[in-house]
């Protein structure tokens, strides 16, 4: 197996604060590998090393068998790119934005413009050229933004929470995305996540982090079949908790998350267990609704963030919950902060990690 | 009043009829202020670059001063220059004192500190993000920073015409180091010295026309920045011809 990259023992210090403590990774030849953990667990910093953008403060970076030396990393910096969490555009049309990399390294205009072309029509975003960049939807920035780092090609491509900020039908499509250009173009995929389903879903293998260390490494199967201490401190994700399980006696579980939460799932568990709630799956009303969903909770919402035709809301029924619900929903159900609502889920839809 | 009335008539019929004195000055004063603003900008760019994208000591000191230096009387700069580009002074070896050279760069020294203050902020202002984004997508550090510069194109261009209207109507400067001279091979009145000295000598015509058509290009200057709303529709009515000159020179080849 041909590595791409390799970490060794890389530590990375902003003043006295350790942001990466002595990380060990190898990135393979051809894999889609996840970088899995909380916010502020040096996902970002990791992928930033691997840009060769910011510069470790010890150990060494191997770049295709090559120590890289980062005062002078710009060869290396070719033969990788990355995707910013926050969208970041240059203030042009699209065409430019997706052409600046092939500009830089020369490529003639008629090959530009088919790349620029091509990588448009692979986000789904065609005859978008000549559009100001940052008056697309949020979405849509974000499409422009992995296309202008899919057309350069690079050996490496580093993605920093690239479904964050999206609603499904954008995230969908760039899942499709990252998936084709992993199979067809064999490009080496660094993802940094937080979202449980998609750590499970896209990669090859996951890399566990946690406070700047790399806690586990393996396949998905692996990695969540073990379900580590690790895996429990991402209760801070979106709607995964940790709890014990009982089964009932209708043949579920139930699992008992803390503050008075008890989640029905399908699976027959006992003891330690995680679960996650896709937010999709999630039904918000006002009043409690009889219906066949066995997990109904009251709660407040607690915040409320505008996606693309979506809303994504916390609400906090003792464990803080994230629903998505179409903004014409919210607007029709009036909901505001601190409105009182119900949320209902199946116990089928929940996942035991 | 009839002064004036006859001033101000005397005024447009030497504006109509395209008087050489008139617009010799006029020419003149555009060429000075603008080779100076260009001066300074080639070396204004990169330290407002410098300042505004390097972290170091002393660096809102720099800035705070800087800013001080807006305010600075042009006769006191005038008054500096003179004494360094007279004879006995460190630079009057050049002989540049009463040439349009010594006017030239003390306009550029006079509008330094405008152009690098709105420069600095303006580069500031530009999401930090921009310079590793180019940088992750292959640029050079130095393309990186050309990149950031494009992003703060808007106040780049601000501060330059900020700089044309210092350098353009100041009087302080022009006066004590280029002397005003209004004969001989190298003149060097322009339109600011030469208001105040036709009205003294009683040209109150010529004075009134240089007056308006001072008045006239500091408008007219603003109001194409103004009127062009976005200040990046030069750079679009400038890259069209460019770009067909470009693929002509490509298709050549």
């Amino acid at each position: 197996m041909t590595v791409t990259a390799e970490l060794k023992d890389v530590t990375k210090a902003y003043g006295t604060r350790i942001v990466l403590d002595a990380i060990n990774l190898q990135i393979n030849e051809g894999e889609i590998l996840a970088l899995l953990g909380p916010n502020g667990s040096g996902k970002t910093t990791i992928l930033k090393i691997l840009a060769f953008i910011e510069n470790p403060t010890g150990g060494e970076v191997k770049f295709q068998g090559k120590a890289v030396n980062f005062k002078n990393s710009e060869k290396e910096r070719l033969r990788s790119t990355l995707v910013f969490q926050k969208t970041t555009l240059f203030g042009t049309s699209v065409y430019n934005n997706i052409a600046y990399g092939l500009k830089i390294r020369k490529v003639p205009k008629e090959t530009r413009d088919r790349e620029v072309k091509k990588a448009l029509e692979q986000v789904k975003l065609e005859g978008f050229e000549k559009r100001p960049a940052r008056k697309l939807s949020g979405g849509e920035q974000q499409r422009v933004a992995i296309a202008r780092a899919l057309v350069l090609k690079t050996k490496l491509l580093l993605l920093d929470e690239p479904t964050a900020n999206m609603d499904p039908k954008n995230a969908g499509i760039l899942e499709e995305v990252i998936d084709t250009v992993n199979r067809e173009n064999k490009t080496t995929i660094v993802i940094a996540t937080h979202n449980m389903f998609q750590a499970r879903k896209l990669p090859h293998r996951i890399a566990l982090m946690d406070e700047g260390k790399i806690t586990e490494v393996g396949t998905p199967a692996e990695v969540f079949g073990k379900l580590s201490k690790n895996l429990a401190r991402f209760a801070a994700v979106d709607n995964t908790f940790t709890g014990t399980a009982k089964s009932t006696a209708a043949g579920t579980s139930k699992v008992d998350v803390g503050n008075g939460v008890q989640i029905e799932v399908t699976a027959q568990r006992q003891g330690a267990t995680a679960v996650f709630i896709n937010p999709q799956d999630i039904i918000l009303s006002k009043t409690a609704v009889e219906s066949s969903a066995r997990n109904v909770f009251k709660g407040k919402i607690t915040q409320i963030t505008d996606l693309d035709s979506l809303v994504k809301l916390k609400v906090d029924v003792g464990k803080p919950f994230t629903v998505q619900i179409t903004k014409r929903s919210f607007s029709e159900m009036g909901l505001c902060l601190n409105a009182e609502v119900f949320i209902a889920f199946k116990a089928s839809s929940v996942q035991v990690l | 009043m009839a002064d004036i009335l006859g001033g101000v008539a005397e005024a447009f019929r030497l504006i109509v009829t395209g008087d050489p004195d008139l617009y010799g000055i006029v020419l003149r004063s555009l060429f000075f202020s603008g080779t100076a603003v260009i001066l300074a900008i080639l070396w204004g760019t990169p330290i407002a670059l410098l300042i505004a994208l390097r972290d170091f000591r002393g660096k809102t000191i720099i800035k705070t001063f800087i800013n001080a230096l807006i305010g600075l009387p042009t006769v006191v700069l005038g008054l500096v220059l003179f004494l360094v580009f007279s004879r006995g002074g460190p630079l009057g070896f050049l002989g540049l004192l009463y040439t349009p050279g010594a006017i030239i760069i003390g306009q550029a020294i006079l509008v330094s500190p405008i152009l690098v203050s709105i420069g600095v902020s303006s580069i500031e202002s530009v999401d930090p993000e921009i310079m590793s984004l180019a940088k992750t997508l292959g640029a050079s550090e130095s393309q990186a920073q050309i990149a950031v510069l494009k992003e703060a194109f808007n106040g780049i261009v601000l501060s330059d015409i900020a700089s044309f209207n210092r350098a353009i109507g100041e009087l302080g400067v022009v006066l004590m180091v280029g002397g005003n001279i209004a004969g001989g091979g190298l003149r060097t009145d322009v339109l600011t010295t030469a208001i105040s000295r036709d009205t003294q000598i009683n040209e109150i015509g010529l004075a009134v026309a240089l007056g308006i058509l001072l008045m006239g290009i500091v408008f007219t200057v603003n109001i194409i920045v103004v009127a062009l709303g976005k200040a990046n529709y030069i750079v679009e009515l400038v890259k069209v011809p460019y770009s067909r000159l470009k693929r002509y020179r490509e298709n050549k080849r």
